[in-house]
């Protein structure tokens, strides 16, 4: 009798599973590969299919790096046609790699000029963030202490114990961090920097969630009241608050070049085989029509200098002016370097 | 005996899961192997051991093995403390509630990592129900977590084996004058040894491999060779080094295997009473105070981190409120990643149920096979496959992975980024439970009633189907609700080939984790609790259709 109806469970099973197989496969199709954190609202994606005139797959692939590292492994034979979400922390890998044809696309006069770092055109930015310090502004209200100025104040004894910060070497917003310092105190400061903030009790966790949500006072029943995190940050709490608060609950620390600017880059893939889809792609993704998608999708800024910037983003979030930033070279050549000698000094 | 003129099906039946690993598992990872350390294949054979320097010479990395090590047997230990008196209340008494407790048991098994932290954190933590104790110490909530997740394995093994185990011989020997102690150290505990063995090994080489309650919990400071492969791999994209360490995490699963099949097959065998074990009424005091007793710990270690974790979901600025739950059918940023809640139970559904099916029967063939095997005294094919279907329980999901992309990704078999891939890798991980929880309930059974039968004129499909089938229904229960479990909490695998249009639970809990504010974290609290009732409700479902097994547990 079981038997039967496990038999019978089994094809209910399969039956549900036949209309996600044969989909609608009509047509060409563009596979776009991509991280995660990826997003798009459903009308853009709409507008993205007409503009490329094919059916549109995203394929979310883990995190950052991981999601490149699928894409050098698949290279000669690609899973995807366009990759997006390199940042320049990766960059130097992609490139390495051999990764992507150089195609400069529509409205690349547009792209604010401070974010083009790639000379040859196979890297093509599409957004940014600053990775910077979060504070939880009603915390330090009721301490009646100045929220920190910039990085070098964390090592002051009234912050003991007060930041939180990611493990480099398993999180993006964690590795742009240690590169801020290392921008901001130099090869040979940041790692002194790094030991005294070590000494004033900072704690290291592995992501930026078990930080925000597990350890952010702002965000959590920890206790350190401030975070790594984004600029942009702020404005996603005021976004996603049941009632919209007119202030933000969280602030952010960008002076002083403590800001590290990560830029997120897009790039058609060799050996793809739809390369004419992929170009009418990377034009898309440039659009104005795209780029003021990203926003409220991805809360990053984009990077098209005459895309509008929603309300949110106009009230909350702030663009850095002088962020730290590296060569993608010098980041590549060093990256494993500096993360050695991070996890040496910090969890010994 | 007549030569065996014929095969055996139960030998041929060994040919699905052979094939099975031999496609989805050994192929990828002998791609990502090769990729690794002969890196110019195919145009010149030069095998590159460059890298074991970078081993040879970091003390970090030798801290990493050996803490793998010791927080696995620790884990394990405490465990098996805490499920066996459990095993013993469960097996061997009716009380109200008794379903109940099993079911509570299994939930946390199906919670992401990140999950486990925040419910252990919402009872242990600081603000949390039980904040007096306040545990923070990283390393007592790895193994606290540790002992959270596995403690229903151990329980149910147990429980399932023991309650077939009682019965006569320990009232012969009772009868013939020892006392109860004498009758568990002399006869009980003997005869339980190899579900023992079974559940310890499995819990061991879980805890072995733990990954996302070590990256979580433990912080940087703590890592286990798993999660130190997934930071060579995804991160710094050291093949060789995550490869060496994969191959590392393989070996010592083998030799562990091994000395596990070779230990068991000393175990003393018995007969389980199909069906119908007979349960006691507490009477006595002590019966009453072990069934209260039980009922305490499982209620404190399960329930109570999984209320807490409920009770958050439901609790807006400190007022009591279903916003949270309104909030998932949602869309504010029209995103076309929301993931609609009744789509994500639906594929959750699809897949859990597809990956138990392809789990059970790979997983009941294996074991059939393996036990006709040893059988026939072709113990040392037996004793080299069993180990070798231990694998995927330990096997670095990021070096797996990486492998499928760069075998699996032609024609027929391009699965890449096919849908099939998600139920095919749960099914992997699951079929190992399947085998441990079938395999020694098939060879408790003793040849003779199975030669019986023969000469009575019974083939070998009614002898499984008359005597094999009903005498291991409630293992077979067992596995199957791994099997499940399992599929239903697994992220890795899922994030990569679960499209949009398929997103699962889990898929929908990182979605809203991933983001700043308030009402994003209510929400991954919310679909949590929602995932603890599904999966509850396909516990239910899964005993129904199996209802002999319904009375084991």
């Amino acid at each position: 009798m079981k038997t039967y109806s496990a038999v019978a469970l089994f094809i209910v099973c399969l039956l549900l599973t036949v209309p996600i197989l044969t989909g609608p496969a009509l047509g060409r199709e563009l596979t776009i590969m991509t991280h995660d954190s990826f997003s798009i609202s459903a009308s853009v994606l709409e507008d993205f299919k007409t503009a490329v005139g094919a059916e549109i797959t995203i394929l979310r692939s883990g995190d950052a790096g991981q999601a490149l590292n699928k894409a050098i492994l698949s290279k000669n034979n690609p899973m995807a046609d366009l990759f997006f979400g390199v940042d320049n922390t990766f960059m130097g890998r992609a490139l390495t790699n051999d990764l992507f044809i150089a195609y400069t696309p529509k409205g690349f006069e547009d792209i604010n000029t401070t974010l083009l770092v790639d000379d040859e055109h196979r890297l093509i930015p599409v957004d940014f963030g600053d990775v910077c310090l979060n504070y939880d502004i009603k915390w330090f209200k009721a301490k009646q202490l100045a929220p920190p100025a910039g990085l070098e104040d964390l090592i002051r004894p009234e912050y003991k114990n007060l930041t939180v910060v990611q493990n480099p070497a398993t999180s993006s917003p964690g590795l742009a961090f240690l590169l801020a310092t290392i921008s901001r105190f130099g090869e040979n400061g940041y790692i002194t920097f790094w030991q005294n903030l070590k000494a004033n009790g900072v704690m290291v966790v592995n992501g930026w969630q078990e930080s925000y949500w597990g350890q952010f006072t702002a965000a959590s029943k920890g206790d350190r009241p401030i975070v790594v995190s984004y600029a942009s940050s702020p404005a996603a709490e005021v976004f996603y608050a049941e009632q919209k608060p007119t202030t933000a609950p969280t602030g952010i620390v960008i002076g002083n070049r403590s800001a590290f600017r990560q830029i997120e880059f897009a790039g058609i893939l060799k050996n793809s085989a739809n390369t004419d889809l992929a170009k009418k792609a990377m034009d898309f993704l440039l659009s104005k029509a795209f780029q003021e998608d990203i926003p409220l999708q991805m809360f990053v800024f984009p990077a098209n200098t005459k895309a509008m910037l929603p309300e949110v983003f106009l009230k909350h979030a702030k663009i850095t002016d002088a962020p730290a930033s590296l060569p993608a070279d010098e980041i590549n050549q060093n990256r494993d370097r500096w993360l050695r000698e991070w996890t040496e000094n910090l969890l010994r | 005996m007549k030569a065996r003129s014929y095969t055996h099906p139960y030998v041929l039946a060994g040919l699905v899961p052979l094939v099975f690993f031999l496609v989805f598992y050994f192929y990828p990872l002998a791609g990502i192997f090769l990729r690794s350390f002969v890196p110019d294949f195919p145009a010149h054979f030069r095998i590159d051991l460059s890298f074991l320097n970078q081993i040879v010479e970091s003390p970090r990395l030798h801290h990493i093995i050996w803490f793998t090590f010791w927080q696995a047997a620790v884990s394990t230990g405490l465990t098996l403390v805490f499920a066996f008196p459990c095993a013993f209340v469960m097996s061997h008494y009716q009380f109200k509630g008794k379903k109940f407790l099993t079911l509570c048991a299994s939930i946390p098994f199906v919670l992401p990592a990140v999950v486990v932290a925040a419910a252990l954190d919402a009872s242990f933590g600081k603000d949390g129900w039980l904040g007096i104790l306040n545990i923070r110490h990283p390393l007592v909530l790895i193994l606290m977590a540790h002992v959270f997740y596995n403690f229903s394995v151990m329980l149910r093994i147990l429980t399932s084996f023991w309650t077939g185990l009682r019965g006569n011989i320990q009232e012969t020997a009772a009868m013939l004058g020892a006392g109860p102690f004498q009758v568990f150290i002399h006869v009980t505990l003997p005869l339980l040894m190899p579900a023992v063995w079974a559940a310890s090994f499995l819990v061991f080489i879980f805890c072995f491999s733990s990954f996302g309650i070590i990256l979580i919990l433990g912080g940087p400071a703590y890592a286990t060779i798993e999660a130190e492969i997934y930071r060579q791999a995804a991160h710094m994209f050291n093949l060789p080094v995550a490869s060496f360490l994969s191959l590392l995490q393989i070996g010592f699963t083998l030799v562990l295997m091994g000395l596990y099949t070779a230990f068991s097959r000393k175990a003393v065998r018995f007969v389980p009473k199909a069906g119908q074990a007979k349960f006691k009424r507490p009477g006595k005091f002590m019966e009453k105070a072990a069934i209260t007793g039980s009922f305490g710990f499982i209620i404190l270690l399960c329930l109570f981190p999984l209320a807490a974790l409920a009770g958050k979901s439901m609790v807006h600025e400190g007022q009591l409120s279903l916003i949270y739950y309104r909030a998932i059918f949602d869309n504010p940023s029209t995103s076309i990643f929301h993931i609609p809640p009744f789509t994500a139970i639906k594929f959750s559904f699809i897949f859990a149920g597809t990956a138990l099916f392809i789990a059970l029967v790979t997983g009941l063939c294996a074991a059939l096979c393996l036990n006709h095997l040893d059988r026939i005294k072709a113990k040392n094919l037996a004793g080299f496959f069993d180990p070798l279907f231990m694998l995927p329980l330990s096997t670095s999901a990021v070096t797996l992975g990486f492998g499928i992309i760069i075998t699996l990704d032609r024609p027929p078999l391009n699965l890449r980024s096919s849908i099939l891939l998600v139920p095919l890798v749960h099914a992997l991980v699951g079929f190992p439970f399947v085998l441990r929880a079938v395999l020694p309930a098939l060879k408790s059974i003793p040849n003779n009633i199975r030669e019986a039968a023969s000469t009575l004129g019974a083939g070998p499909g009614n002898i499984f189907r008359c005597i094999d089938l009903p005498l291991i229904s409630g293992a077979l229960t067992a596995g199957a609700v791994f099997a499940f479990t399992i599929s239903m909490g697994e992220f890795g695998a899922t994030i990569f080939a679960a499209g949009p249009r398929t997103p699962t639970i889990p898929l929908a809990i990182y979605r809203f984790l991933g983001q700043p504010g308030a009402i994003n974290y209510g929400q991954a609290m919310a679909i949590s609790t929602l995932l603890m009732a599904i999966t509850a409700a396909g516990f239910i479902l899964i005993e129904k259709i199996s209802s002999k097994g319904l009375q084991h547990f």
